[in-house]
C-alpha cells in the first residue's frame, strides 16, 4: 500500500513540470500572437484612451510577461481559466457547455472502436496469414492513411445524400449537428456518422495491436499447456489468451479515450458538432486566444488525469509496475 | 577427373561465398527482403510516379488540362463544375479548372511539404534523441520532459494553434508540422541508442580513445539508422495528412495554389451536386499516404525494426 501511495505521488510530481511547460509554451505563443489584445477585448471598436488604459490595467497587460504569467497561473489554481475576448463569458462556462457533446461523441466512438477493432484484430489473429487476415490488415492500413475529414464527407454523401435519393427520402442519416428539438431524427441517430468517423483511425490501430498481441500470446508455453489439457481452441483463446493479450489494447483504448475527450477538431468541423474541438477551432479563427489557451490547458489536465488513472489502475493490478523505477524508458 | 570436378566445384563454392559475403550487409539483406514484399514494391512505384508528376507537372499539365491555377473568367462560367468526361476525366471545379490537372499540381505541394516537414522533425528528433540516449542523466531527463510537454498537447490542436500564431501559408505549414512532429522520432532514436551503446564495439571504441562525437557519428547513429529510415518514411505520410487537414480547415495552403486538402474543402459545399470535387482529391491523398504507410511497413519488416 505504501509503495502504491509513493507511486501515485511520483507520477503526480512528474506531471507538475509538464504542466508548467505546457502553460509557458502557450503563454509564449500568446505573446507573439499578432494583433493588440486590448483592441480584441474592446471588440475592435474605437475606444477612448481612458478606456484603453482601463482595459490594460484590468488585464495586467502593462506588467512584464513573467508577472502576467504569475497572474494567469494563480487564476488557474483558483479555477479561473480566463475570459473570452469576444463572448463576454468565462472560459470555464463556455467549455462546460461544450464538454457534454464531446463526451457523448467520445463514448460512442470508443464503443465503435472496441466492437469493430477487437473483432477485426481477433479474427485476423486466429486466421493468421489467410486471405481474410491479409484483407483485414490491408484495410487497417487504408483506414490509418485516410484523411478523417474526407471519410466524414464520404459517409455524409453516401448515407445522407445518396441513400435519401435512392429510397425516395424514406431512409437517410443526419449529416450535421447534434440533434435537438428542431431535428427530424432522435438525438442518438445524430451520433452514428460522427462516431464512425472519429473512431476510424483508432479502430485500425486497436485491431493491429490486438492482432499482434494475440499472436504473441498464442505462441507462449502456457497456451500449449492449455491445449494439452484438452481445451478447445475457443476456450483457450477466450479463457487464457485474450486475458493477457488485452492489457496493451486496453492501455491504448484508455489513452485514446483521453485524446478523444480533448475534442476532435476535424470530425466536429465536418459534422458541425458543437463540441470542444470545434469551439477551439472557431476561437483560433476568431483570434480569441483566452478560449484557445484555456481550452488547451483544460484538455491537457483532462488527458493527464485520465492517463494517471490508467497508470494507477495498472499499478493496482500489476505489482511489477508499482515497484519498478521510472517508466520513462 | 575427380580432382578436376572437385576443383571446379570448389571454385564455384568460393565464388558463391564471395558473392554472398559481398551482399550480406544489413542494407543488402533488407533490400532483398523488401523486393519480395509485393505491396511495398507497388507502394514504392506509386511514390516514384507521384514524385515524377510533382517534378514535371509544370511542363505538361497546362498543355493538357489548360490553366489550372489562375482562372480565366471568360470561360469560367461555361465550364464550371462539369461532371467527369473524356475531356475532363475528373470533372472541373467551380471556377472551371480541370480537377485532374489540379490534383497533378497538388502533388508538388503535398510532397514538398511532407518531405520538408519530415526533414525538420527527423533532424530535431535525431539530435535530441541521440543526446538523451547517449549522455543519459540530466540531459536525458531534460529532453524527455520537453518531449512530454510537446506530447501533452494534442497534435492537431497544437499545429492549428501554432499556425494561428505564425499565420497560414505553405511555408508555415511545413514549419509547424516539422517543429511539432519530432517527439516520436526522438523517442525511437533514444531507445535505439540506449540498447546500442551497451554493445562491446562501443566499449572498444571508447577504450581506443574515440571522442563522444565520433562514437555517436561513426558507431551509434549508423546502427540506429534502420529505425530512423522506417519512422521518417511513415512520417512523410502523416505530414501529408496533416497538411491536408490544415488546408481543409483553411489554415494551410491558400488559394489559388492547388492543395488536395484545400480542394476538398472547396468541394464540400457541392457535395450533393458535384461529389467528384470531394472524391477525387481524397483518393489522391489516400493513395499517396497509403503508399508511404505500406512502404514504411515493408521497410520495418525488411530491416527488422521493432514495431511501436
Amino acid at each position: 500500500m505504501q509503495a502504491m501511495v509513493r507511486y501515485i505521488l511520483r507520477r503526480f510530481v512528474q506531471f507538475v513540470p509538464v504542466f508548467i511547460g505546457v502553460t509557458l509554451l502557450l503563454f509564449a505563443m500568446r505573446a507573439i500572437l499578432p494583433g493588440d489584445p486590448v483592441l480584441m477585448i474592446a471588440g475592435e471598436r474605437a475606444i477612448s484612451p481612458a478606456t484603453y488604459q482601463k482595459i490594460v490595467e484590468n488585464n495586467h497587460l502593462d506588467e512584464p510577461l513573467h508577472v502576467q504569467y504569475g497572474y494567469y497561473m494563480s487564476g488557474i489554481l483558483q479555477g479561473d481559466f480566463g475570459h473570452s475576448y469576444q463572448k463576454g463569458r468565462s472560459v470555464t462556462s463556455i467549455f462546460a457547455d461544450k464538454f457534454p457533446y464531446t463526451a457523448r461523441l467520445a463514448v460512442a466512438a470508443i464503443a465503435v472502436e472496441i466492437v469493430i477493432g477487437l473483432t477485426v484484430g481477433i479474427v485476423s489473429a486466429i486466421k493468421k496469414y489467410s486471405f481474410m487476415d491479409m484483407l483485414l490488415t490491408l484495410s487497417t492500413s487504408v483506414l490509418v492513411s485516410m484523411p478523417v475529414f474526407w471519410l466524414g464527407l464520404l459517409l455524409q454523401s453516401f448515407f445522407g445524400i445518396w441513400m435519401k435519393k435512392v429510397t425516395g427520402g424514406a431512409f437517410s442519416l443526419p449529416i450535421s449537428g447534434a440533434g435537438g428539438p428542431i431535428s427530424a431524427y432522435p438525438d442518438w441517430v445524430h451520433l452514428i456518422l460522427p462516431a464512425i468517423t472519429l473512431a476510424s483511425v483508432s479502430l485500425a490501430v486497436t485491431a493491429r495491436i490486438m492482432r499482434s498481441q494475440l499472436l504473441e500470446v498464442l505462441s507462449q508455453d502456457y497456451i500449449r499447456t492449455a491445449y494439452a489439457k484438452g481445451l478447445s481452441k475457443r476456450d483457450v483463446i477466450i479463457k487464457h489468451a485474450l486475458k493477457n493479450a488485452m492489457i496493451p489494447v486496453i492501455t491504448f483504448i484508455g489513452i485514446d479515450f483521453g485524446s478523444m475527450m480533448s475534442g476532435a477538431i476535424l470530425t466536429e468541423s465536418v459534422f458541425s458538432w458543437p463540441g470542444v474541438g470545434r469551439e477551439i477551432y472557431l476561437a483560433i479563427t476568431a483570434r480569441d486566444w483566452p478560449i484557445v489557451m484555456g481550452g488547451v490547458v483544460i484538455i491537457v489536465l483532462i488527458v493527464m488525469a485520465i492517463n494517471l488513472l490508467i497508470d494507477i489502475s495498472y499499478a493496482l493490478f500489476d505489482p511489477r509496475i508499482r515497484y519498478g523505477t521510472n517508466r520513462a524508458d | 577427373m575427380l580432382i578436376g570436378l572437385g576443383k571446379r566445384r570448389a571454385e564455384r563454392l568460393d565464388r558463391e561465398g564471395q558473392a554472398a559475403a559481398k551482399t550480406r550487409t544489413l542494407w543488402g539483406d533488407a533490400l532483398r527482403r523488401l523486393l519480395k514484399n509485393k505491396l511495398a514494391v507497388i507502394a514504392f512505384i506509386w511514390i516514384v510516379f507521384m514524385v515524377l508528376i510533382a517534378l514535371t507537372g509544370k511542363l505538361w499539365v497546362p498543355k493538357i488540362f489548360g490553366e489550372v491555377v489562375y482562372t480565366d473568367s471568360s470561360t469560367a462560367a461555361s465550364s464550371s463544375r462539369l461532371p467527369p468526361s473524356a475531356a475532363h476525366p475528373f470533372g472541373t471545379d467551380l471556377l472551371g479548372r480541370d480537377v485532374l490537372g489540379r490534383i497533378a499540381y497538388g502533388a508538388q505541394v503535398s510532397l514538398t511539404i511532407g518531405l520538408l516537414a519530415t526533414m525538420i522533425s527527423t533532424t530535431i528528433g535525431m539530435i535530441l534523441g541521440s543526446l538523451a540516449g547517449f549522455f543519459g542523466g540530466l540531459i536525458d531527463s531534460l529532453v524527455m520532459r520537453v518531449t512530454d510537454i510537446f506530447m501533452a498537447i494534442p497534435y492537431t490542436l497544437f499545429t492549428i494553434a501554432l499556425i494561428a500564431v505564425l499565420g497560414p501559408g505553405w511555408v508555415n505549414v511545413f514549419l509547424a508540422i516539422g517543429f511539432l512532429g519530432w517527439t516520436s522520432i526522438c523517442r525511437v532514436v533514444r531507445s535505439a541508442i540506449l540498447s546500442i551503446k551497451e554493445n562491446d564495439y562501443v566499449a572498444a571504441a571508447r577504450a581506443l580513445g574515440a571522442s563522444n562525437l565520433r562514437i555517436i557519428l561513426r558507431h551509434i547513429l549508423p546502427n540506429a539508422m534502420a529505425s530512423v529510415v522506417v519512422y521518417s518514411t511513415m512520417s512523410i505520410g502523416s505530414a501529408i495528412l496533416s497538411e491536408a487537414a490544415l488546408s481543409f480547415l483553411g489554415l494551410g495552403v491558400q488559394q489559388p495554389q492547388p492543395s488536395w486538402g484545400l480542394m476538398i474543402s472547396e468541394g464540400q459545399t457541392f457535395l450533393s451536386s458535384s461529389p467528384w470535387l470531394v472524391f477525387c482529391p481524397g483518393v489522391a491523398i489516400l493513395t499517396t499516404v497509403l503508399a508511404f504507410t505500406l512502404l514504411g511497413d515493408g521497410l520495418r519488416d525488411a530491416l527488422d525494426v521493432k514495431g511501436n
